[in-house]
């Protein structure tokens, strides 16, 4: 069988939800290659057999941590000479998707983006204009480099036998141009990851002001879900930028995606209407979110999102 | 300092986005085109740095005829001239060979920064920084919220999902920018009259020096099969609260077994 080129994205030694959605989704297209890169990555190998990758290649080089992107584009565009894998596949999300753009010009490649699917012959689906059209696209130039949405294969485990193979990787000087110093964490842990969370809660200009986001980050906890906000509430500087959903934000598919005092323009339906199932809650019955909701309610959001966090908390007992 | 500027002309997000039937292409007749508003962004942060000591801001975009509209809105918010690669041969071409004919064209301007919007509104892809580092061998800082210039050096905030990454690197260097960068000005009226008379270079494919056997629909490395429009979601269950708003909502969810 093919070999498959799986990066895997992971967070000092654990891997993200979406590394182990890839791996499955490279099952159904050959023999899934892991390849773990930088700090934490022998931690990050030993987690990944479990999932079906047959090799894994490691490597914890300094550079790849120190310098942003192209050192890790590199190792990739060393294994593809090495290897000469079927495809690669990369998570997409923002690094994920600069690796693959630098690895499609060191390799002559074509490249796809935010991919939902790929059938066997490397056909990928896309969604695109906010999910609006639907486009089977192909890679017509060298080896597929494809870089897949989070939430697009259900992960599931089956043992591989996840040979681990150390990379030795060289460096050039233009790997090295822009160094990271600095790491800052402004966001407050305990929450999923906004791309990869099944269930994400966003918050709209109707919440008022910062504070009431405590609401929102409320109903998110009791579902376990991430927290998302609309253009308006980011733009007034209630939440954080880098929790902004839709078509200058962040692109979300989860499960379920409930809509809190978001009115729906259409800056904000383009980075959430793939979500599975849609809840929407706000006083005016006239939003055009509603339009788009499975279930809508129409009431007070300061009386209805306590009401409900307090049900789902019972719920769960 | 000599600043360019990327910008993209991009069907407008609130017109109904099309791809042709024909060639499977962008439908970019037929809509209201306006500039990629992330590169706004773009255009007034190098228009702060050269504002803040000197040099010039060259605006450049590739695209069809009408992109001149496009350009025309950067010069007025203050940009000093303007490239324009335009040619036919160019159609179709996918991210990839875009950023081969940008760096072709990038190879006759002289610069210490080049700045872009993190991403246009139309692919969404996110990587036109990450291609022309990798074509030029200039340093890649994407992503930027904030972008600090000092002497031979330029720093900045690049967004991660829980907070943010400083990165720094020598000029020349290739930067992306995020909306929270900046409040980007509107054109005044002087600026709208002066954007006519300012330098407009349009180059075609042979006088940017681009292969032409390297561009274009046919030759694309990547290319869409079929695709087809969606029907919009349908409006599901609309319910008034009546005080049991809250556990409306949470019987919904467990009948989906959500909850």
């Amino acid at each position: 069988m093919a070999e498959i080129l799986v990066l895997v994205d992971h967070v000092e030694g654990t891997p993200k939800k979406a590394s182990y959605e890839l791996l499955t989704l490279a099952r159904s297209l050959g023999e899934p290659s892991a390849v773990v890169l930088g700090k934490g990555a022998s931690a990050a190998a030993e987690k990944v057999g479990a999932y079906g990758a047959e090799k894994i290649y490691v490597s914890e080089a300094e550079e790849l941590s120190a310098y942003l992107v192209a050192p890790k584009a590199s190792v990739l565009a060393q294994l593809v000479a090495d290897k000469s894998p079927a495809a690669v596949l990369i998570p997409s999300n923002a690094e994920g998707k600069e690796i693959a753009a630098r690895l499609a010009v060191k390799t002559g490649s074509g490249l796809l983006t935010d991919a939902v699917g790929i059938t066997p012959e490397f056909v990928a689906e896309q969604q695109i204009f906010g999910g609006a059209v639907a486009v089977q696209a192909k890679v017509a130039t060298g080896t597929p480099i494809i870089t897949v949405r989070p939430n697009s294969t259900a992960p599931s485990e089956q043992a591989g036998a996840g040979t681990v193979e150390q990379v030795t990787a060289t460096f050039t000087d233009a790997d090295k141009a822009a160094r990271v110093v600095d790491s800052v964490v402004e966001a407050k842990g305990g929450r999923p990851d906004l791309g990869e969370a099944s269930i994400v809660v966003s918050g709209g200009r109707g919440m008022g002001n910062a504070e009431n986001f405590s609401i929102v980050e409320a109903l998110a906890d009791s579902l376990g879900a991430a927290v998302g906000a609309s253009r308006a509430a980011t733009d007034a500087g209630w939440y954080p930028h880098q929790n902004q959903v839709g078509q200058t934000g962040r692109t979300v598919s989860p499960q379920l995606y409930v809509a809190v005092g978001i009115s729906g323009a259409i800056q904000h339906r383009a980075g959430m209407q793939t979500s599975k199932t849609i809840v929407a809650i706000n006083k005016d019955p006239e939003a055009p979110i509603f339009e788009l909701a499975d279930f809508g309610l129409v009431g007070d959001l300061f009386t209805v999102v306590p009401q409900l966090t307090e049900e789902i908390t019972k719920r769960k007992g | 300092m000599n600043i360019v500027v990327l910008v993209k002309q991009v069907p407008d997000t609130w017109a109904e986005r099309k791809l042709n039937a024909d060639d499977k292409t962008l439908d970019r007749a037929s809509v209201d085109v306006v500039m990629n508003e992330i590169d706004e962004y773009a255009v007034e942060e190098a228009l702060k740095i050269k504002e803040a000591g000197e040099g010039e801001v060259t605006i450049l975009t590739m695209g069809p005829e009408r992109a001149i509209e496009t350009i025309r809105k950067a010069l007025s918010m203050g940009a000093d001239k303007a490239v324009h690669l335009v040619d036919d041969a160019l159609k179709g071409s996918d991210a990839v060979q875009t950023s081969y004919a940008i760096a072709k064209v990038l190879e006759t301007l002289e610069y210490d920064l080049l700045i872009c919007g993190s991403e246009a509104t139309d692919s969404r892809m996110a990587i036109m920084a990450a291609l022309l580092s990798e074509r030029t061998g200039k340093p890649q800082l994407s992503g930027a919220r904030k972008v600090t210039v000092e002497g031979g050096n330029v720093k900045i905030e690049r967004q991660t999902d829980n907070g943010y990454d400083v990165v720094e690197a020598a000029t020349p260097a290739i930067v992306s920018v995020v909306e929270k960068i900046n409040e980007p000005r509107y054109p005044s009226f002087k600026g709208i009259m002066a954007a006519k008379s300012k330098p407009l270079t349009t180059l075609t494919i042979a006088d940017a020096g681009i292969d032409a056997a390297q561009v274009g629909l046919a030759a694309a490395p990547s290319q869409v099969v079929e695709f087809a429009n969606k029907p919009p979601r349908q409006a599901g269950q609309i319910v008034k609260d009546e005080g049991d708003g809250g556990s409306k909502v949470a019987e919904y969810l467990a009948s989906q077994k959500i909850v």
